[in-house]
């Protein structure tokens, strides 16, 4: 399944970067870490830019081992920088021929006018770049790394150097890309919220080594991961449109273990959604009777264990569903509440939610 | 006006203009790669040879082109190959002239264009390659465009400076009218011959030109600087 295994190892500064790890045929894998953690050196290396001991294989073809190294441009790689990078001198069109004017395929016209559509570009093709925002200036490095058919596209930081609103204007394009194309994303990133709208794989990385990496639902709730202990610790799930309920505007939507209910309407029956739930947005109660408060979201639960979190708080690791069967939930709720509560692992309790945040647009199946 | 402008400064002219161009070009040639890889090697020879290209700053005339005379002379090892090679010795001809004055003009040329590589960074560079483009393309397509500013500042003081050189060539070409007599050595010619008046007009003749030159290279990079901020 996995098209492209990496191997680097190598002095980074003043620690030592040794890290292996593989990429799925689809989808967006972000490699998430602190700061100078090596994760943007490890993207730098993938598109041949930075040089480090290893062994890239993608599809079964080497572009670095012990005895050759495959130059950047010849890497059929689309790589997008954190300043998007466009050539000063060159036209938005020009910039984004660039790529498309090099690279041999049938059917040019069909992707350009593929991509210009799917990033909106039509508009801006005879503008200079020094005359565009810099979201406008992020789609365009986006549409000219698209335009030269690249088999993995990089992604370091591509929002990080936006203000909030260029952002969200940005965001929309890249989950779209999720949704239409067929090529693998590998995405660098050190803000988790963003990770979580758009991944579907993550590989955790610290002081240049992979301490975990998997689908990021698995990863979000795993106990052993430093993620958990993070201030907004979350969890994803996935889950299909049942019901609206026009009355009240609610939607039912059903997650492995439960069903949930989104005070928005999210259209047609059946499409996937993406959910977060903030761990402290969750509470928990031994017994629950219908009816007895206002909460829309009461899920039955199991406790998997519980951790400690600072003075005051912990953290409970539970599993949907009288059996543990389904998603997993993270709650935050107070020690105190935890003792009097008599909270142990194994117990069955309510999981209390008080918001569910809906993740922009629907998403497709992750092995789609 | 035959009389204030004779054959004789008009060949001088005419020399000097050829000389200045043909030089330009030499300059160009040499120094865009010369500037490139000073702007790009990371390796720590570069700063010996970019000491190399700089000395002519600092070095007298005269110095230069005594060394430049005994490395060409048809005597030496270099210069009688060389003398071989163009069916004529170096010293003393035009040859020589474009020579000295390559070499005593380099630093000028290779500066600005080299500062201009460095300014672009890596950042458009490594995106032309992510693109596909070969080292090569990247510098025809990227870096020779966004050098734009510092190649013509190159030239015009590459140019300027040969059209104003004086030492170096009265030490490797002497005073040949016709062959190697530039306008600086005809001025000087009729300062020693107490022609005030002929080189008042070659000497003021120079003053405009350095000055329309120098205001016109301003005009234009002011131009391409506020194109690019647009």
């Amino acid at each position: 399944m996995s098209r492209f295994e990496a191997k680097l190892k190598g002095r980074l500064g003043n620690f030592l970067v040794d890290v292996s790890f593989t990429i799925p045929h689809t989808g967006i894998t972000a490699l998430f870490g602190p700061s100078g953690c090596g994760k943007t050196t490890i993207l730098r290396c993938i598109a041949g830019l930075t040089q480090l001991e290893g062994n890239l294989v993608v599809d079964g073809k080497s572009w670095q081992d012990s005895s050759n190294f495959l130059p950047t441009h010849r890497r059929p790689i689309g790589y997008v920088f954190q300043d998007a990078n466009l050539f000063p001198h060159l036209s938005v069109r020009k910039n984004l021929e660039y790529g498309l004017k090099r690279i041999q395929i049938p059917r040019k016209n069909q992707l350009w006018e593929e991509i210009t559509e799917m990033l909106g570009l039509e508009a801006l093709l005879d503008r200079e770049p020094s005359k565009l925002s810099g979201g406008e200036k992020q789609r365009v490095a986006i549409g000219r790394a698209l335009l030269s058919a690249p088999e993995i596209i990089l992604m370091d930081e591509p929002l990080s150097a936006l203000d909030r609103f260029s952002r969200m204007e940005i965001l929309p394009y890249l989950q779209r890309l999720h949704l239409d194309l067929k090529v693998p994303i590998v995405y660098v990133s050190h803000d988790l919220h963003e990770v979580e709208q758009l991944a579907d794989w993550m590989i955790l990385l610290e002081r240049g080594h992979v301490i975990a990496q998997g689908s990021i639902s698995s990863l979000l709730a795993n106990p052993q991961l430093p993620l958990v202990g993070l201030p907004e610790a979350a969890v994803i799930l996935e889950g299909g449109m049942q019901f609206f309920d026009s009355t009240y505007c609610l939607s039912l939507i059903a997650v492995n273990g439960g069903f949930l209910t989104l005070s928005q309407d999210l259209g047609v029956i059946g499409s996937r959604h993406r959910l977060r739930i903030l761990a402290r947005e969750v509470g928990i109660a031994k017994s629950w009777r219908d009816g007895d408060a206002s909460f829309l979201n009461v899920l039955s639960a199991i406790i998997m264990d519980i951790q400690p979190f600072g003075e005051q708080q912990a953290t409970v690791f539970l599993r949907l569903g009288k059996k543990a069967h389904g998603d997993a939930l993270l709650a935050r709720i107070t020690r105190k509440s935890c003792d009097v509560l008599q909270l142990k692992k194994g117990d069955e309790v309510k999981a209390l939610i008080k918001s569910v945040g809906l993740v922009s647009i629907p998403t497709v199946n992750q092995d789609g | 006006m035959s009389e204030l402008f004779d054959a004789e400064m008009w060949e001088a002219t005419k020399l000097t203009l050829r000389l200045a161009f043909v030089t330009t070009l030499l300059l160009l040639i040499l120094g865009i790669p010369i500037a490139w890889w000073l702007a790009r090697s990371k390796s720590f020879i570069k700063e010996i040879i970019g000491t190399f290209v700089a000395l002519p700053l600092v070095l007298p005339p005269t110095v230069l082109g005594f060394y430049l005379l005994l490395l060409l002379s048809p005597q030496g090892n270099l210069g009688s190959w060389l003398s071989e090679v163009f069916g004529s010795p170096f010293p003393f001809s035009f040859k020589g002239l474009v020579v000295g004055s390559v070499i005593y003009s380099l630093p000028f040329v290779v500066q600005p264009i080299r500062n201009s590589f460095e300014a672009i960074g890596d950042h458009s560079l490594e995106a032309a390659a992510s693109l596909r483009a070969s080292p090569f393309d990247v510098f025809f397509s990227i870096a020779l465009p966004l050098a734009r500013p510092g190649i013509l500042t190159g030239s015009v003081l590459g140019f300027a400076h040969t059209v104003g050189e004086f030492g170096v060539i009265l030490m490797l070409g002497g005073n040949i009218p016709g062959e190697t007599k530039v306008l600086s050595v005809a001025i000087y010619d009729y300062v020693e011959s107490l022609q005030w008046e002929k080189a008042h007009v070659l000497a003021a003749g120079m003053i405009g030109f350095a000055f329309c030159v120098i205001l016109s290279t301003t005009l234009i990079e002011r131009h391409w600087r506020k194109k690019s901020n647009e």
